[in-house]
Order: C-alpha cells, then structure tokens, then sequence
C-alpha cells in the first residue's frame, strides 16, 4: 500500500541558509506523525513547503489520498487545500477573530458552499437547494461544535474565546475543510495540562473517527510521546531520526540534538527520564 | 426634579452637556452662525448669534437625554423630548425663528404641525429608549429575551418606517424641489457608499479610485445614448456591466498587493482613467464633456412640455396633468430611490451568502483564508467587480441626472468623500452609511450660500465623528448566521 504522504529528497533553501535540508520520511493515513526537532530545525519551514506557503527548492511531495495522487510542490497554495485535501493549522493561531464562531467554520466550507450557490446566483435568489447545501454545512459545523464543546458559545466572536478554545476551535475549523491529512502546528503550544490532555483525545479521536493522517509538530512531549504512532526528528534542517516513540527516546542522536553532547557517562539517563513522559503515568 | 435625575451622576451629567455644548458653538458658529449678506462695499459676513443660542440649547438638552439614555433612565429623555419639540415649535408657529427651518412645518392648520413634531420626537425617544434597553440587557433572562425580541422588531419597523417616509417624501407636504433635489444627490452618495463598502468595508480592499468605475458608468450610458441613441433603461445595465469589467480588468494586475500599496495604485488607476477621458478627444469630448444627455423616461413617457417631435404622448399628457418640472424631479429622485434600495437588498443579501463571508474572512486574515483552500484572487476580483458594478449603476443615473458630465465630475476628491462616508459610517454597516452621507452631503448642501466656510465645517464634522466615534458612527456587526436564536441568552 502506498503511503498517504511521501516526501522524498525535500530542500528548501533561503539564499545561503538551508532550513531543510534533503529530508524524505512518509506519512501513513490513520497514523499520526509527528516532527519534533529543537527551535529553528525547520519544522514549520517544511509544514509551509507541504502546505504550499513556500515553493521548495528541490524535492517531492507526493499525496495519495482519496481524491487522488497530487504533487503537492506543483499545486497553488489554495489548491492543496481545495483540491488535493491537505489541511493546516497555524502556530500563531489565525482565526477570524471578528467573525463569529460558526462563520469560522462556514468559511471552511467555502468551495462546496459556493459551488451549492450558484456561484452566488441561487444564493442570491433563495432557491431551495442552496438552503438545503448551506443546512448540511452548519450541521457539519454543529456537530464540530458539540465535539469540541463550544456549541453553547457559536454565536460568539471567535476572538472571544479563551485561548484553549481557540485552538480546538483551529483544529475544528481545519477539519471542515473534510481533509485527507492535517497538518497541525503545535497545537499544544500554550495550553495547559487538562487542556493538553484533552487534546489528546480529540487528536486521537479524529484519527479512529476519520481515519485521515495527521502530521504534527509539537514541542510538547506528552502529546507527542502519548498519541504519535511515528515520530521525524529534525536537527539544523536535517532528519536525524525517524520511528516509534519508544525507539525515539532512547535514542542519542535525538537527546545530544536537543541537549548536546553528554560529559558524564549517567547523563543520558537523567535526559530519557526527562523525555519519558508517558501520559498513563500522569 | 430629584425623580427625574434618579440614579444619575450629576457631575458627570453636567461635564457630558458642557462638552456638547462647547463643541456645538464652535461648529455652529462656523456653519449657521454666519451669513453671507451682500453690502454696498461687497460681500461681507453678519453673525447670527440667536440660531447658535438656539442650536446650543437644543444639543445641550439632547446630550442630556443622550446621556440619560445610556444610564438607562428614562424620564428624562421623555421629558426632553417633548421640550425639543416645544422648543422647535413655538418660535416658528410664532414667527420669530429664521424662514430657514420654516419648511419643517408646512401645514396650513396648527394642530397637524403640532402633531409634525411631538409625535417623531416621541417615537424616536421611546425607539432609542428601547434600543438601549435591548443593547445592555438587565440580568432577568427572561426579560432580555423579550426585550431582544422587541429591540429587533424595533429596528426593523423604523427601517420600514424610513423606507416608506424615503417613498412617500416627494408626495408629502415636505416635498419641495430643493428638498427632493438635495435628497437625490444623498441617495446617488448613499448608493455609491454601498458599493463601496462591498470593496472596502467586507472585502477590507482600500480603494482611493473608486470615482473612476462611476465615470466609466456615466460615460457608458453618454456614449451609448450619444452614439447609437439607446435609451436610460437599455444603457442602465449595461453601464453596470461595463463598470464590473472594468473592475475586474484593472483587479487582475491590483490584487496582488495589499493594504497601502493596493490604495496608491486603485488611486492612480483613478486617474488614469480620467486624464484618457480628457486627452481621448476625439471619443470622449474630453474637457468639453458631453451635453444633452436624455432623461430616463416614464415607460418611453419623456417628462416634457411639449409632446417629442415624432408625435406621441408626454407624461403630464397621458396622465392628464398640467407639465410641471416637478414631475420629473420626483421621478429621478424614485429611480435612485430603487437603486439603491436594490444595491441595501443585494449587499445585505450576498454578505449571507458564501462569497460575502469569504470577503469578511479575506479581510480578517488572508493566509488563514488560503489555508482553507479559498482562492484570494477571486474572491477579491468578485468584490472589485460587483462594488465597481453600482458604481457605473449610480453614474449611468448621475449623467441622466445632469444630462452633462464632463471629467470635472470624477476627480479625486470624489473618491476620498465617498471612502469618508464608508469609514464615517462604520465600516461594513449599512445603516451607518446613511447617517454619513447625509451628514456629509445632505448638511453641505444645505448651507450652500456659506460658500467656502461649509469646507472647513465638513473637516470639522469629520474630525469631531473620528474623535466620538473612531469605528464610525455604527459600527456594531452581527453575524450572518446564527445557530441559536437572537436574544437566546448565549
């Protein structure tokens, strides 16, 4: 079986600075896939080359989902999203902050809603199929709300949410785009400890529920060690490691990337309890 | 007078009137205070001090109920009220105000005048008591509810209420022809100011050359009627059309920039297109304009004295009426009248639809819009298009109004008074733009004979709204999609 992503010889150059440098892994669909990696490795360089934010210098992205195989580096930004399916969230969350919560996710529903309009046409006249198309879509986005429990605040301004809503509220409204893989940027960032651990769950839950990939950045360890089924690890542009959780805590290159060479011999240890936090202990 | 007040802060009452009062002399003493009088030496300026002693105790005691209202108390505003009617009234049932505001009262008997009066003043004072009441709702839910429920029931019948008034406007004992001729050049501003506001207001496109779609659809319908002799109502559309292409040829190389640089070069397209229809002498007529431009007629009915050469019927003819210009005043004013109810219709329509919430997520964030797989380009060449599409619309009825327009008519300033009215308004409200405009064309021309002095008055007034009001006078935004019932206590 083809894998859902496949990345192969991705490098993306900024004038003589390589934020990433030659990297290839694979996503699977059902699996989510994390990218850990230190500050300024070039996890959200290559989210944004994936995403079609950035046009990469050399390499291949090929999707294989259910609407068909894409080469994502050739698409227009717009496009990967529309066309080939491949969602994202930001780190520094963008929501329509003066929108209200259900425009947000309408917005998301934008290419089928328009399509259903007429191109504004029917919309425009009330006809009955545009009523019905623009019913569905709020039910969509209904039974996101419910999911992530801000139905009773929909009408609400977006910017008005407290920040740990507004990440699920991210996450949602990504998903209402009905993506075949979803890329998330440390969704995690900011939030607190319940939070995080219900972002877990919902994460998990979209994976079994929707059985679409996921690919996540994120610094947090208890959400990466807990729900990551494949860890990349990315150091200075480049993948230095790549599989499970277990195989990536014990493994040196990832603890000498992330806290540098050890000088006595019982320092790995402390760094492999540090990074061995696993969520049924918490 | 201590029941009156209750529950007011007397100090801070006093310092909201002082203020209001300070601000009303200086703006009145710039715009009605003085007279231009015409003297043996030349023109000279006579100060008129009891109408700025009067304006300043009609504001004072309106910032008052103002105030009184936003504490929500109510007496006083009632009260207020009917003392500003009195006030209004008396002094011009007895003669002793300037003829100037004379026209507000046109009934021959004084009970109907009375009645002019009181009852406006009492439902905009229970309206806007009401209003607050349903704006700040007291913590009973079940009371806010219900007072939600009213609050909208409100703004909807004084929204009826304007519209059937805009109609009735011309037949009424108020319609005068300067009246109705300063109302129709409201309604083309109104109508230019929804357009806009598409571009700028839900799209968030700042567009400086606006005035250049205009004069693309005044031009449209004086070439067409010029060249092929095609009537109002043919050229009406297609004036619309070409306008749309025109915003839609000159979005495609536009649309990439953004904020600032996207305003300086829809500014040069601007006058681009106005220096071509200068020097294009040959097509255009360039600075002479073009002349004789004919009037839209009543079902092929022309509004003349005398039936058109080729026989036929005229309208004050078929209807057997006496020809009188009024006629045909009225009948402009009812054209734009629909117009731009049609531009409120379809604005308030698409901003529900699909398109209209990607423009308002497009100005909100661009990148989290192309995130979701919108296409900025389009999305924002839609909003060029169709706000360019009621600008020709509004100049296709401009020239018919003039019967000439030359490039004179679409310069610059144009676009910046239009912009002024969308921002003035409240960005992206429908409502607030027509408080604008008519503040900002309907007072001008109401004080034409201050001549110069009515510039410097306009650039007061904005001054003052941006300092009052810095997101414009109504800025309040509700969502175009609600899941649960308005006024369900969420």
């Amino acid at each position: 079986m083809t894998p859902l992503l496949t990345v192969e010889h991705l490098t993306m150059r900024f004038g003589g600075l390589v934020a990433v440098d030659d990297v290839s892994f694979t996503a699977e669909q059902s699996q989510i896939t994390s990218i850990i990696g230190p500050n300024g490795a070039g996890k959200t360089t290559m989210f944004n080359c994936l995403t079609g934010f950035y046009q990469p210098t050399t390499g291949q992205l090929t999707l294989a989902g259910e609407r068909g195989d894409f080469l994502l580096e050739r698409l227009d930004g717009h496009r990967i999203v529309r066309d080939a399916g491949v969602a994202r969230t930001f780190q520094n969350i963008r929501l329509f902050t003066g929108m209200s919560v259900l425009e947000n996710l309408m917005v998301a529903q934008h290419t089928e809603q328009m399509r259903a309009s007429g191109w504004s046409m029917k919309g425009l006249l009330g006809l009955p199929s545009y009523r019905r198309a623009e019913e569905e879509a709020v039910h969509l986005a209904r039974s996101w709300l419910d999911r992530i429990n801000l139905t009773d605040k929909a009408d609400w301004p977006a910017g008005a949410l407290a920040y740990g809503d507004q990440r699920r509220l991210e996450i949602a409204r990504a998903m209402c785009t009905k993506p075949v893989l979803l890329c998330l940027d440390e969704p995690a960032a900011g939030l607190n400890h319940t939070e995080s651990h219900e972002l877990n769950d919902l994460l998990r839950w979209i994976k079994e529920i929707h059985g679409i990939g996921i690919l996540l950045i994120e610094h947090d360890m208890s959400v990466v060690m807990g729900i990551s089924d494949k860890i990349v690890v990315l150091d200075y542009g480049k993948k230095i490691a790549e599989g499970t959780p277990a195989e990536i805590r014990d493994d040196p290159r990832v603890i000498k990337a992330y806290l540098g060479e050890p000088e006595e011999e019982d320092l790995p240890d402390i760094v492999a309890a540090d990074l061995d936090l696993d969520p049924g202990a918490r | 007078m201590t029941g009156l007040l209750a529950g007011l802060d007397g100090g801070k009452l006093l310092r909201h009137v002082l203020g209001a009062v300070l601000i009303t002399f200086l703006m009145t003493s710039l715009i009605v205070g003085l007279e231009l009088v015409a003297t043996q030496t030349g023109l000279s300026l006579r100060p008129r001090y009891h109408i700025v002693l009067y304006c300043v105790v009609v504001v004072a005691l309106g910032s008052a109920a103002v105030f009184a209202l936003v504490e929500r108390s109510w007496r006083l505003p009632m009260l207020v009220g009917v003392v500003l009617a009195a006030l209004l009234l008396v002094p011009l049932l007895t003669g002793n105000l300037d003829s100037d505001l004379a026209f507000l009262l046109p009934f021959p008997v004084a009970p109907l005048n009375w009645l002019a009066l009181f009852l406006p003043a009492f439902i905009l004072m229970r309206a806007g008591q009401l209003a607050y009441a349903s704006a700040r709702p007291p913590a009973a839910a079940a009371r806010r509810r219900e007072l939600s429920r009213t609050g909208k029931l409100i703004s909807m019948g004084l929204g009826l209420l304007l519209i059937l008034a805009a109609f009735a406007f011309p037949v009424s004992p108020w319609g005068s022809r300067q009246l109705v001729d300063i109302l129709t050049i409201v309604l083309i501003y109104i109508m230019l100011g929804w357009g806009l506001n598409i571009v700028v207001g839900l799209a968030g496109l700042l567009d400086l050359g606006y005035v250049a779609f205009y004069a693309v659809g005044a031009y449209s319908y004086a070439l067409l009627s010029e060249y092929f002799g095609w009537s109002f109502w043919v050229c009406l559309p297609l004036a619309g059309l070409f306008a749309a292409s025109f915003g839609i040829v000159l979005g495609f190389p536009v649309l990439r920039l953004r904020g600032d640089y996207l305003a300086i070069v829809t500014l040069g397209f601007g006058e681009i297109i106005r220096v071509v229809l200068i020097n294009w002498y040959e097509f255009t007529g360039g600075p002479d304009g073009i002349g004789g431009i004919p009037r839209p007629s009543f079902f092929g009915l022309p509004f003349q004295a005398n039936a058109p050469k080729g026989g036929g019927e005229t309208f004050a003819s078929f209807f057997g009426l006496s020809f009188d210009p009024y006629h045909r005043i009225a009948f402009l004013y009812y054209v734009i009248l629909v117009l731009a109810l049609f531009t409120n219709w379809f604005t308030i329509r698409i901003r529900k639809l699909p398109i209209g919430r990607a423009w308002e997520a497009l100005r909100e964030d661009e990148i989290a819009c192309r995130a979701l797989g919108l296409n900025p380009t389009n999305v924002k060449l839609a909003a060029f298009g169709i706000g360019a599409m009621f600008a020709g619309f509004a100049g296709s009825f401009f020239a018919a109004r003039q019967g000439f327009i030359s490039p004179e008519s679409f310069v610059f300033i144009e676009s910046a008074v239009i912009l002024s009215i969308v921002v003035l308004g409240g960005l992206g409200s429908q409502l607030g733009i027509v408080f604008s405009a008519a503040i900002l064309i309907g007072l001008p021309e109401f004080f034409r004979e201050l001549e110069d002095y009515r510039m410097l008055a306009f650039g007061l007034v904005m001054v003052l709204i941006m300092i009052w009001k810095p997101t414009g006078l109504v800025s309040h935004r509700d969502p175009t999609i609600r899941l649960h019932p308005r006024g369900d206590g969420r």
